[in-house]
């Protein structure tokens, strides 16, 4: 009986007591949120255009940020570093497209998923050879991301938001908008999904495949830029920053694999779900459930659409 | 020239379906068997014991659970590292409350507890597919982490939270801690993996690896044809699971000695995906070979330098290191994406037709 | 061809493999592996510390010639703070005669701990690793001077205590115990435990598991749900600079955030920057280059470019703290070759050395670490000697000393130790009894 009580009615009353609680739990759900969902999007966006699953999305992020950093180190101007770091992620791409996705067409995804990890691999050895191993400093002022946070008196308590946390959620939403638009409205974003819809279709009308994986890898470079500098503001950058990315798997089976709204909608789910149930029923079974409640809250999805919210409907054929 | 099959005949049936009907196979599994059971633990020193021959067996005999569930029923799983831990601390709470039981006993037993919780996680396997699948076992994963170091039940609520090997001796020689022999622990290692190598051979060649492969090959065509899919997708979850486990076990009572929850966490799991890729999906003896490439491999590497006298750092080594990894997997797959076992087979074919190009 | 040469490859490999010379001779001096961890998640906190440890023995050899007139041989084993890696260093440096190891990770700790009894190979686990091996009688092999986790933490209650007025007040206080999900972050929790009992304050525990080190938000929800007066942190690696950071955004007083000694890096507190101001740090080493042992090896070493550490990191915390430890490495060699009377000493004389280890005000003098650190006493059944630490603070830039040094609740924290290594016996059936004698001077 107080099990129940516990369970069932108990959340509810805390929510009710401390709405400035509840309201800070969704805020801090909503960002962890957008930033799954922007390491999402990079893994998305890879995997519509090649059907790679590209498990080097998160050491991207790390490997960006690390570049951007490690340009102002050596004093180079914040503004200037970003432009190089970009120049960087292009040339991240065109090399990966040459050296792993060219030499590797028609491969069984399976092949593929490992070649990224062979890709992982060399990005941390690469990274840390460069730049060394040392955690650092996110130039995010430099940048001129705001600091400090806003607070909002209610209910006898306040919520507090942080306006890096707000600026986060800004350029994320900026970001899937002209990802959206890119996709939608230009050449080269039909390109890119004739090239998702099938590989042999598009080529025949005379799309190069070549030339679209090193814009779609380029893209999800610049999505991990934009990752690696959120995270790297809220702690610092460094190579544990990589295991973050895990986060984002749940994010995409909820979503679907070739769902961008997927990504953003599914990240917002497993966001606020897992803060939502690590602070309110995390105590009972002995806190630090967040690991592994959002797989749960993607599995129980996924066991009535084996798709993904988002994803397209799984057509199979003998 | 080689390795001909000319002239030997095979007069029955069984002879024809034998797993190695080449009389060079035999022999030179009899040599490999020879060499790991008599010249390694007579020759070899403790380094070569302890932190290369151990460790590898243990690789291979996950390696060989983790492909009978991804290679052999093509079900990619990412909860390898996971499975190992629950035949480990299986082990560990056997022998603790258990403690006049043989440990060899309950080595193997612990296999049968990952089965079942192998067979828990198998379940939605039945309807999610592919890479979804692959990210549903990554629940059993940092669920079962989560288990060993928030539940103290576990680890039997010691102060350190980590599971401590206890001595136990079989005839009166100590095969587990740290006063056993390396060589002692070896031969116990050496002949549970190669028992179940044996056994796994056996299997997949039999009725139940052909029904795995079938499922693999296309499973609503294996289901057409009568094949059960939810009993043999969940059969190649328990059987894997049990390799997993024991090998688990394994690593903790024969190798760490004294194991911390994180030892089984996701990248252990990645890892044993990495030998199984690299080694050759669906085979045996790619899954030797897969940990011999991504386990000692690394190890090599790292004295390749200072045999060589280049004076370089401990630390950059080991960057470079993992930059060769990295550039080799992709290489490897490039060359030869259906893994190592296949460059095996095409180098017995040269054998056979040498030294004719064919 | 292209199999041919990937054939050749890997008959290259593995003739490569079984030439690989194992055992070098080291005969001309005594051998000291380190084992770090420049790379990998943790690197941060790994690369000051083993660029200390190395440097100051390093000076040693340039300064002195080494120790007792043997040349020190030091060797760097990578481990990036992996077990699995760990104890392959552990088998590649047991062949060369080590005289003692530093595994620097609890991880690469526990199963270490069996072996250096039947090794004869020493662990000096400077204030990490199992807290319960500080009993000498049932750990003769273990040593983990100067205090364990569990003397930092009753340091941490009585430093608190002391600000509320009493450690008798603080019955009916909120104490919060941030930690690392694994072993090593739960390390405190007993004693924690046991002293709420005895002084009635409340213990409300964080744990922050590994995979959300960077993402510790419900965490800090929790603790401004439940206002804890004081909060005890017990984090490494990147989990540090998170933590300071969100305790900043939940406008946490930083004066009652306190760090265990290895949440003490300066990248701990940097990243907040201004908002970690007053942050505090447990320590038992001071930091800065005003000491003469720091200045003797900018001159003998770093000055000549015989380090891996850039000038201007010399003197950070746990440089200063892998400084230390070589300190204690360093006396425990010549300690070792004073008992045995022998100056190329084995791992079994280096044991009756670290026994006999005593480090006090005129030694620190000596060697020029006068007030660089508390003086430390080992003993035949006290490996560990539960010496005292103060609290650093984190000025805005760099770590000051923020308090004068505290002793650790030795009465409290003793019969728990002897009670767990009794523990620990007891569930590793045939764990061997204390053979070994004690030396006299100890």
């Amino acid at each position: 009986m107080h099990l129940i009580y516990q369970i069932f009615i108990d959340p509810f009353v805390q929510m009710g007591n401390a709405p400035d609680l509840l309201v800070q739990t969704l805020w801090e759900g909503l960002v962890a949120g957008v930033l799954y969902s922007l390491i999402a999007l990079g893994f998305v966006l890879i995997f519509k255009a090649s059907g790679v699953f590209n498990f080097a999305q998160g050491i991207m992020v790390v490997f960006a940020a690390l570049t951007l950093v490690g340009f102002y180190e050596h004093g180079i101007p914040a503004y200037l570093a970003l432009a190089l770091t970009v120049a960087v992620m292009f040339g991240l791409a065109f090399a990966v497209e040459r050296a792993m996705l060219r030499p590797l067409v028609n491969q069984p995804d399976i092949i593929l998923f490992m070649a990224t990890f062979g890709l992982t691999y060399f990005l941390i050895g690469f990274g840390e050879l460069v730049f060394g191993g040392d955690p650092k400093v996110m130039i995010a002022s430099q940048l001129g991301l705001p600091k400090g946070a806003v607070e909002i008196k209610m209910a006898g308590g306040f919520v507090s938001l942080q306006k890096i946390d707000i600026a986060a959620a800004i350029i994320a939403s900026l970001m899937v908008a002209a990802l959206a638009v890119f996709f939608q409205k230009t050449r080269v974003g039909r390109a890119l999904r004739a090239v998702a819809d099938s590989h042999k279709a598009a080529l025949s009308v005379g799309i190069s495949l070549e030339y679209i994986w090193v814009i779609v890898w380029f893209a999800a470079g610049l999505v991990a830029l934009a990752t690696g500098i959120m995270w790297g503001a809220r702690s610092e950058v460094s190579f544990a920053l990589e295991i973050i990315a895990l986060k984002a798997l749940p994010v995409l089976i909820l979503g679907g694999f070739t769902s961008i709204p997927g990504a953003i909608i599914g990240g917002v789910i497993i966001g606020v779900g897992e803060k939502i149930g690590e602070f309110y029923w995390g105590p009972l079974l002995g806190s630090g459930i967040e690991t592994w409640l959002a797989y749960v809250i993607a599995l129980v999805f996924l066991l009535f659409r084996p798709q993904g919210l988002f994803g397209e409907r799984i057509i199979e054929r003998i | 020239m080689l390795y001909r099959e000319v002239g030997q005949y095979k007069t029955n049936y069984a002879a024809d379906m034998s797993v190695m009907p080449l009389i060079q196979d035999r022999v030179g599994i009899g040599i490999i068997l020879f060499i790991a059971a008599v010249i390694i633990p007579y020759f070899g020193n403790a380094f070569l014991i302890q932190a290369i021959m151990i460790p590898f067996l243990v690789f291979s005999l996950a390696a060989i659970g983790l492909n009978l569930l991804t290679g052999y029923t093509g079900l990619l799983s990412l909860g390898t590292g996971a499975f190992m831990g629950v035949g480990a601390y299986a082990c560990y709470k056997l022998t603790t409350y258990f403690p006049g039981v043989n440990i060899l006993i309950w080595i193997i037993a612990s296999g049968l507890f990952s089965a079942v919780v192998g067979v828990v996680f198998g379940l939605p396997s039945l309807r999610i597919k592919g890479f979804y699948l692959a990210v549903a076992t990554l629940a059993a994963q940092f669920f079962l982490s989560w288990c060993f170091i928030r539940q103290p039940w576990f680890y039997n609520y010691n102060a350190s939270g980590a599971i401590e090997v206890p001595t136990r001796t079989l005839f009166g020689i100590p095969v587990t801690g740290a006063t056993a022999a390396d060589a002692t622990r070896y031969y116990v290692v050496l002949g549970i993996v190669v028992a179940m190598t044996w056994l796994a051979s056996n299997l997949v060649h039999g009725r139940i690896g052909r029904m795995w492969m079938a499922v693999r090959d296309m499973d609503l065509a294996a289901e057409l044809i009568g094949i059960r899919l939810l009993r043999t997708k969940l059969l190649a979850f328990a059987v894997s699971s049990f390799y997993c486990g024991v090998a688990g076990a394994l690593l903790v009572f024969q190798w760490y000695g004294s194991a911390e929850p994180a030892v089984f966490d996701v990248n252990l799991s990645f890892f044993i995906l990495f030998m199984v890729i690299i080694g050759g999906l669906g085979s045996l003896t790619g899954s030797y070979l897969g940990a011999a490439l991504i386990f000692i491999l690394p190890i090599v590497l790292r004295y390749i330098p200072p045999h060589l006298g280049i004076p370089i750092r401990p630390a950059t080594v080991d960057h470079i290191q993992y930059m060769v990894i990295g550039a080799l997997i992709v290489l490897f797959l490039i060359v030869e994406p259906n893994g190592l076992a296949r460059l095996w087979q095409i180098g017995k074919q040269k054998l056979r037709v040498w030294p004719f190009p064919y | 061809m292209r199999l041919h040469r990937v054939l050749l490859g890997t008959a290259l490999a593995a003739a490569t493999l079984l030439t690989v010379p194992l055992a070098a001779s080291s005969a001309d001096g005594i051998y000291v592996p380190l084992f770090s961890y420049r790379t990998g998640p943790f690197a941060g906190s790994g690369t000051p510390i083993v660029n200390g440890m190395a440097d100051y023995l390093n000076m040693l050899n340039e300064r002195d010639g080494g120790i007792g007139g043997v040349k020190i041989i030091v060797e760097e084993c990578e481990t990036g703070y992996d077990t699995k890696k760990g104890l392959e260093c552990y088998e590649q440096v047991k062949a060369k005669n080590p005289v003692v190891m530093n595994p620097y990770s609890t991880g690469i700790t526990l199963p270490l701990i069996p072996k250096a009894a039947i090794d004869k190979i020493p662990i000096l686990s400077m204030a990490y690793g199992l807290s319960a091996s500080a009993d000498g009688n049932t750990f003769p092999w273990v040593f983990n001077p100067p205090a364990t986790y569990w003397d930092g933490a009753s340091m941490f209650i009585r430093y608190a205590g002391g600000k509320e007025g009493g450690l008798e007040r603080l019955k009916g206080k909120k104490i919060g115990l941030v930690y690392l999900d694994a072993p090593y972050g739960k390390e405190p929790i007993p004693l924690l435990e046991a002293l709420a009992k005895d002084y009635g304050f409340e213990l409300k525990l964080y744990p922050v598991p590994a995979a959300e080190m960077q993402n510790q938000s419900s965490q800090w929800l929790n603790i401004r749900r439940d206002r804890p007066d004081w909060i005890y942190l017990q984090g490494f690696g990147a989990m540090n600079p998170t933590a300071v950071k969100e305790a900043a955004k939940i406008n946490y007083p930083m004066d009652h955030l306190i760090g265990n000694w290895w949440a003490g890096n300066d990248d701990d507190a940097r990243p907040a920057g201004d908002g970690a101001k007053g942050y505090l740090s447990l320590d038992f080493n001071q930091v800065g280059t005003n000491y003469k042992v720091i200045q003797d090896i900018l001159k003998y070493v770093v000055d000549k470019g015989k380090s891996q550490t850039p000038k201007d990191r010399v003197g950070e915390n746990l440089y200063n703290r892998g400084v230390l430890n070589s300190i204690i490495i360093a006396e425990g060699i010549r300690t070792a070759q004073k008992v045995s009377g022998k100056k190329q000493i084995t791992g079994e004389d280096m044991r009756r050395g670290l026994e006999s280890l005593n480090i006090n005000e005129a030694r620190l003098k000596e060697i020029g670490a006068d007030g660089f650190a508390a003086p430390m006493k080992v003993a035949c059944d006290d490996h560990n000697g539960h010496n005292a630490a103060y609290m650093a603070k984190w000025d805005g830039t760099k770590w000051v000393k923020g308090s004068d040094w505290i002793e650790p609740l030795k009465s409290k924290v003793r019969p728990l130790i002897e009670s767990a290594a009794k523990d620990y016996a007891g569930a590793n059936a045939g764990w061997p009894k204390r053979t070994e004698a004690c030396d006299k001077s100890s």
